[in-house]
Parts: C-alpha cells; sequence; structure tokens
C-alpha cells in the first residue's frame, strides 16, 4: 500500500479539523470550506498543505510583494494532542528573499489555540486597503482595523495590546513588527514573545497585505481515533522525549553545539573566513559558558516535553542593557556571535532581542550584519557610507547596525535592510565590485550555522534545499559530522544522494505532521511515527506510504520552484567555499571544488529520479508519485521581483 | 471553625524551578477525565508570568474551604481526604465557588458547566489507568516531563523546607560530629 489513494479513509477522521478558511483582504470577505478526505490523507499538513495550494493557487511569476502572492497559514492534525511538540504552525507564500517556494514554521500556543478554534488552515489572498489583524476565536472571524492601535509597535507590544484588548493572557498572537510591515525582505513572524517563523520573509509577505498579525483562540475539545492507545503511546513519547535522545536540547541547548562544531572546524567565524574560533577555544564563548554565566530559564512550547528555549538574562547592573532578557539558541550565537566576530554575549542577546520585537529573521539579520563587517574590513564600505565603524568584533555600533537594517533607516537600513542578496546588487550598482561575493546566501537566504568548506555532503544537502540554505530541509550535516563519507572528498555520488533523500523525505512529513525536528530520536523507528499519526486521525498510513507522501511534498515544491524559473545553477553553494580556504584548523587550506560539487550534486538528482543534469523531475518520477497533474506545466514563468 | 477530617490531606504542588509551562499536565487532566483533549476543562492550572516564571496550580484543599461555603445549592463538600466533592445533580453553573476561590483553581466545565475541581484523579476514566499501576492516580504527575509535579502535604512541605534550610545554616552535616 504504497499509493496514497490505496490508504483507505475511515468513516469520520479525527485531529483534522478540516476547516479551511479564505481571507480576501481586497474587500474583507472570509469564506469556510471543508477540506476533503482526500486533501487531508495525501497532503498531511502543514508543508504538504503549503505545498499543494501554492502549487494549485498561485499564479506563476507574481512579484512576492504584491496582492497577487498567497499567503497559507497550516497545522496539521497533532496540535492540543500531547504528542510531544505539536503545537506547531507553518506559513507558506513565494518568498521575497529567494523568489521561491517561502515557508517557515514556529511554535509556542498558536497551533494549539488554532487547532481549538476549529481551523485546519487558512489562505489568505489580495491586500487589505489599511491596517488590519485577523481574530480566530471558535467560530467568530473577523478583521480589526489596527493602523491607530498596534500598526507600527515592535512584536512584544502588539501582543501585549491585543491580549490586553481581549482581557486573555492566553489569546495567541503571531504579528509582524515595524520591518514586516516596510516589507522588509527578511521580516520574520513573532509569537509568545520568543517563537518566530523566522527564515524567507513571511512577514513580509504579512507587511505587503497590511496584515499586522493573525490572533487565535478556541474552545473545542480534540478527539483521537484510539484514545486509549494514543494516551499510552504519547506517555512513553514524553518520556523518551526527556531521555538521551533530547538531552542535547534541554540541557546546554542547541548552543552545546558550538564546541563540538567549532572542534570539527564547522562553526562560521569572521564571515566564513574561518570555521574556528579561539572566542571558543579559550571558553569565552561556548555553550557551557552561556549557561553558567547568562541563561536563567527553560521555556517550553505548549505541549513540548523537551522545553529547548532558553532564556538568557543581562543583570539589572550592567551599563547598557540592564535587566535584558533574549530567547538563545545556537543559530544567534553563531549569526551575531561568531560570525560576527563578537564574543560579548549582552551584545549578541540585544541583537537577537531587536531581531524578534522588530521583526527580521535573526539568522538572516546577523549573516547581513556579517556581510557588512566584512565589507567594511575590506573597505567596500566605509565610516563614512555608515556614519560609525563596523569591524568584526563590534559591539553598540552592531546593535546600531542591526537596529537600522529593522527599520530600514540609514545607509545600513537603505542598502542591507533587505538582506544579503540585495545589499549585494545595490552595492555593485554603485560600483562597489564584487560585492555579492561576501554575502553567504544559497538562493538569496542566508546561510545558517555551518561552514561548508569541509562539508562536501552538506554542501549539496544545503544547496538543493527548497527554501534556500537551510539546515532543516535535511539533515545531510550530520553525514558530514559523523564522518559516513569522506568529508573533504567526492566519492559515492549516488549513496550520498540517497543518504541526503532519507532525511529529507522524512523532514517533509515532520514539517507536514507539523511536529519538532528536536523530537527525531524520540521514535523508535518511522514506522512509530506513521503509527502515531493512524493513532490520531484514524487514517492508516503505513510507513512505506507515508514516507512516499514526503517524497511527493518535495518534489511538488521543487516543481513549484522550477515554474518560477530556477535552474540547476541556483543549487549551488557561494563562491567564497570555492575559492577562499580557511588559515587554520581542521579544514585549513581546503576548498569546495566545482568538479566534485556538480558530480555529487549529479548523484542528488539521480537519486531522486530527476533528470541528471538539469534537475528536474522526470515525467516517471511524478506519476510514480501521484503528481500528474504538474506534467506539462513546468516552464518557468517570466518571473518580476523574483529571482534573477 | 475548621475541624481535620482524619487524614492529613496531601495536595497537587509544583515547583517554579522545573515547570516550563509547557501545558501537558492541563491537556492530560481533561483527557483523562472526559476522553478528549481541552485545557479549558482542566483541573491544574498554567500561570506563565512573561518573561520567565512558569507554575501550575490546583486545588489546595483548604481546610475551611470558601468554595464549600459559597456554594448557594450546597452542591459542594469535602471528602475526607480534603477533596472537593462536586454533586453535579445540585450544582446548577452559578460560579460563585469559582468567585470565592483564592486561588482560582475552581473553574467550570466548558460543556456541562459544572463546577471542575481537583480530585486526585479519582473520577479518571478507567481506561486511562496504568494497568502496571492498577489504580488511579494524578495522571498530570504521572505524565509531567519535568517531574514538577508532586503530591504533599504541609507536613512534608514543611519537612523538606527544613532540611533545605539546615544544609543552607550548616553546609554539609554527613560529617558531624566527627572528630
Amino acid at each position: 500500500m504504497s499509493k496514497s489513494k490505496d490508504i483507505p479513509i475511515p468513516d469520520t477522521i479525527t485531529g483534522y479539523s478540516q476547516v479551511r478558511l479564505d481571507v480576501d483582504l481586497t474587500n474583507g470577505k472570509i469564506d469556510k470550506s471543508t477540506l476533503s478526505n482526500e486533501f487531508v490523507r495525501d497532503w498531511i499538513g502543514g508543508y504538504g498543505f503549503g505545498a499543494k495550494i501554492l502549487w494549485d493557487e498561485l499564479k506563476p511569476g507574481v512579484d512576492p510583494l504584491s496582492p497577487e502572492n498567497v499567503f497559507v497559514w497550516a497545522i496539521g492534525p497533532f496540535p492540543s494532542t500531547i504528542l510531544p511538540t505539536s503545537s506547531k504552525y507553518g506559513v507558506f507564500a513565494k518568498s521575497p528573499l529567494t523568489g521561491m517556494f517561502g515557508m517557515a514554521i514556529s511554535s509556542g500556543s498558536v497551533g494549539a489555540q488554532a487547532r481549538r478554534a476549529g481551523i485546519n488552515t487558512i489562505v489568505i489572498k489580495g491586500k487589505a486597503s489599511e491596517p488590519v489583524y485577523l481574530v480566530v476565536d471558535d467560530g467568530d472571524y473577523y478583521l480589526v482595523p489596527c493602523e491607530k492601535t498596534v500598526w507600527g509597535k515592535g512584536n512584544f507590544e502588539t501582543e501585549e495590546l491585543i491580549r490586553e484588548d481581549f482581557q486573555d493572557h492566553r489569546l495567541a498572537v503571531m504579528s509582524i513588527g515595524p520591518s514586516g510591515e516596510r516589507m522588509s525582505r527578511m521580516g520574520c513572524i513573532t509569537n509568545d514573545r520568543n517563537r518566530q517563523a523566522g527564515r524567507t520573509g513571511m512577514g513580509a509577505v504579512m507587511g505587503s497585505k497590511n496584515l499586522k498579525a493573525i490572533c487565535f483562540r478556541g474552545t473545542q475539545s480534540i478527539k483521537v481515533a484510539q484514545p486509549v492507545e494514543f494516551y499510552k503511546a504519547a506517555k512513553k513519547l514524553i518520556k523518551v522525549a526527556n531521555g538521551p535522545a533530547t538531552a542535547k536540547y534541554r540541557d546546554l541547548g542547541t548552543p552545546a553545539g558550538i564546541t563540538s562544531y567549532n572542534k570539527l572546524g564547522m562553526f562560521p567565524t569572521k564571515n566564513y573566513r574561518e570555521g574556528t574560533w579561539e572566542e571558543i577555544d579559550n571558553g569565552k564563548f561556548t555553550g557551557d559558558t552561556l549557561n553558567q554565566d547568562w541563561i536563567v530559564k527553560k521555556v517550553a512550547c505548549s505541549q513540548c516535553s523537551i522545553a529547548c528555549d532558553h532564556i538568557a538574562r543581562v543583570s539589572k547592573t550592567h551599563p547598557e542593557y540592564p535587566n535584558l532578557i533574549a530567547s538563545i539558541d545556537v543559530e544567534m550565537c553563531y549569526s551575531f556571535g561568531s560570525n560576527m566576530g563578537t564574543s560579548d554575549w549582552p551584545t549578541v542577546f540585544k541583537c537577537v532581542q531587536l531581531c524578534d520585537d522588530l521583526g527580521i529573521d535573526a539568522i538572516s539579520g546577523g549573516v547581513t550584519a556579517s556581510m557588512a563587517a566584512e565589507l567594511f574590513e575590506l573597505g567596500l564600505i566605509t565610516k563614512k557610507d555608515l556614519g560609525y565603524e563596523l569591524p568584526f568584533g563590534s559591539t553598540t555600533n552592531l546593535v546600531k547596525f542591526t537596529e537600522e537594517i529593522c527599520m530600514g533607516t540609514g545607509f545600513a537600513g537603505e542598502i542591507f535592510g533587505d538582506g544579503c542578496k540585495q545589499a549585494g546588487i545595490r552595492l555593485e550598482e554603485m560600483g562597489r565590485k564584487n560585492a555579492s561575493y561576501y554575502g553567504m546566501q544559497i538562493k538569496g537566504l542566508e546561510m545558517p550555522a555551518f561552514d561548508l568548506h569541509g562539508m562536501t555532503s552538506f554542501a549539496v544537502g544545503e544547496s538543493v534545499s527548497i527554501r534556500g540554505a537551510c539546515h532543516l530541509r535535511n539533515g545531510a550535516y550530520g553525514l558530514d559530522a559523523k564522518g559516513t563519507f569522506d568529508r573533504f572528498g567526492y566519492e559515492k555520488p549516488l549513496e550520498r544522494g540517497k543518504k541526503i533523500i532519507a532525511t529529507e523525505d522524512v523532514y517533509a512529513i515532520i514539517d507536514s505532521y507539523i511536529i519538532c525536528k528536536f523530537t527525531r530520536g524520540i521514535y523508535e523507528n518511522d514506522a512509530e511515527m506513521a503509527k502515531v499519526y493512524e493513532l490520531v486521525t484514524g487514517i492508516p498510513h503505513t510507513e512505506e506510504s507515508i514516507l512516499k507522501r514526503g517524497e511527493a511534498i518535495v518534489n511538488l515544491s521543487k516543481c513549484f520552484n522550477i515554474r518560477e524559473g530556477w535552474t540547476r545553477a541556483d543549487d549551488h553553494p557561494p563562491e567564497k567555499f570555492f575559492k577562499d580556504a580557511h588559515t587554520k584548523g581542521p579544514a585549513k587550506g581546503v576548498t569546495l571544488k566545482e568538479d566534485g560539487y556538480q558530480t555529487l550534486l549529479s548523484g542528488y538528482y539521480e537519486a531522486r529520479g530527476w533528470d541528471k543534469e538539469t534537475g528536474i523531475p522526470t515525467d516517471d518520477t511524478l506519476k510514480r508519485l501521484g503528481l500528474d497533474f504538474v506534467i506539462g506545466k513546468l516552464k518557468p514563468a517570466t518571473t518580476k521581483g523574483g529571482k534573477k | 471553625m475548621a475541624t481535620r477530617k482524619k487524614k492529613i490531606h496531601q495536595f497537587i504542588i509544583v515547583d517554579p524551578d522545573l515547570c516550563t509551562g509547557c501545558e501537558t499536565c492541563e491537556s492530560v487532566c481533561s483527557f483523562v477525565h472526559d476522553g478528549e483533549f481541552n485545557p479549558i476543562n482542566t483541573r491544574i492550572h498554567r500561570v506563565r508570568i512573561e518573561p520567565v516564571f512558569n507554575i501550575a496550580l490546583a486545588c489546595q484543599k483548604c481546610e475551611d474551604a470558601p468554595c464549600v461555603e459559597s456554594c448557594p445549592e450546597k452542591a459542594l463538600d469535602k471528602a475526607e481526604d480534603g477533596s472537593i466533592i462536586v454533586d453535579e445533580d445540585k450544582c446548577n453553573g452559578c460560579g460563585f465557588c469559582a468567585r470565592a476561590c483564592d486561588f482560582g483553581v475552581m473553574t467550570m466545565h466548558i460543556v456541562s458547566q459544572k463546577a471542575l475541581v481537583c480530585d486526585l484523579c479519582e473520577n479518571m476514566k478507567e481506561d486511562f489507568i496504568d494497568p502496571e499501576i492498577g489504580k488511579r492516580e494524578p495522571q498530570c504527575i504521572a505524565v509531567c516531563p519535568k517531574e514538577a509535579i508532586s503530591l504533599k502535604n504541609v507536613e512534608q512541605i514543611g519537612e523538606e523546607k527544613r532540611i533545605d534550610s539546615i544544609r543552607r545554616l550548616f553546609g554539609d552535616v554527613t560529617e558531624f560530629g566527627n572528630k
């Protein structure tokens, strides 16, 4: 029963509410409809829903920041149950950073509250004539004009003000800050203060629609298909989720990785000039130090047994940032820390807090700042441009720069306020030759915390990611970190491709369920993941059929990219990895080799059943996955405002 | 004047140092009583005060329980173990008990509109009893991922506090008296 249509649909489907809202912001109309049984069985939730709806309903080639873009919000069948980490939601649209498939996932209380309000997906089109926020209050759905209330406010205050207005501390609010309002391509969505749907500029898409926030609360009860069996399974998973499988996320948190990746020469330092850093070697900038000196509390999202959210606090006697509170993970330690050459913890916390509150993605923000720092050191931008100096290791000036790129003010905001790719284009237009070379992005999305010099498998894994540079579409960095293949070599292209695909398809299911990747290790196997789905929904997907759906979802979103003009050249790491080597550490003197890289990339395409040369899925592959409806529609659209 | 019933009663207490605010206790509470997830129908309530404080509260089993006193229908009573018993035939959902409770842990079921209060899972559905344990026990304690929830009486709480304070005052006392 590997074909989805062979999976029988039960008399009653549970877990899913199957309610779809259509919000046309242009005319203010809100319609409610039912997602078909086949739709939820075949597209699972989150990512799958986003991929299918965008394929079907987004006209190819539109400007991502125009009213024609379609903004999809979706959950899967699990929020509000006690399945660990199940309170997650996803947002999907054409990305203003990449011009391709945009997606971001967040947690907190939004998924659970939305599910209790009885909502499965919301599809938002058009543009409101004035700033509004959308309220989903059980069966009541309405838009509230907000130009005089929360428009212009930061995310923290917006959430507080709307909660006050409802006199409900537990109202779930996902909002954009001033950055999203001004359509910074790095614009993120913040909810529950510390949770972000950060990547690919989904906050900018909300801003382009004059949509400040979406609020949810609900009182409905959630039934599951097999309550007794589910309770047994969930109790076991909660226990395991507090065992060794997630220890690294709970104890030191993801910053534990600073030390281990530094040892491997994989922790990007000073805009990828190096993969090791003396401030890590000497113990100043490590997960241990962060936890000992700064972390005051670990907080959980709704129904999460791990509690990875590490809250740092600066003391009340600190001269610049007294009592500052920020939520920290390894990506921010990289983006505003090692990659900026800044080891002053309060500076890092302040920058992260600005990004979360004013509303840009803190990975993109930090990597863009790092690009600026390298350009500053090379003299490609100057103190005269910025109004201040910005060398690696900056502190107060880095905070100033971050505030400016969030708010779009000053030279920094004007040039760097839309991320690395746009900054490169703008600077080169001003005659600053080769500026783009220093923007560490793939497909327009800034890179996460992995230095690819000595990571030949992940060079492919990160480059083929549907949403641009990303470590969460597949776990290929593990192949390099664990030494599954020679991480400096290029042998076994097909085998590597298969290994990358194996995690990519599972991740597509995790992003559709939607659960947290930190729980990947708590399931004994993929069959147990499929079983949990059946216990909740009643739909008897098997390990084989569910993974096939993962494969179909990856393929469909890939087809979305092709339709938007993707070519093989887009699956490529920044040139820097091929030209400039580290001067020290395990990857000293190593650069990626173009021939080798292309061989591995072809291996991945071949393993996927895509044309080895063009990287486009073959008709046979599309048919095998039930994606017949895509065949004949892969001609790239004439794009505007997007890529190229 | 309150007079103590036979047993020194135990109640649910939550350690704010361990509590992460995950709401799992709330979800489980509704599930084992009703067979459905709905934290509004919980008898244990998470309280999060931004940005860092998390705890959960359940019935304190007050000796002189204001909820019992306040009920105009005389629908509430105290069991021998101190738990508040709701006579659902008498309860008319007026909510006076919720107003009287000093801790906000007396609420109304969203569907039945009957008073809802921690029963230490005396009334949990039989189906959800763990066969290895074979009896009803508070499920919030069983599932709390951080083991932040426990069942204690005031004597136990006092004893633990006293031991803590002695450790603070005297340090490691295991070697006490060694010459």
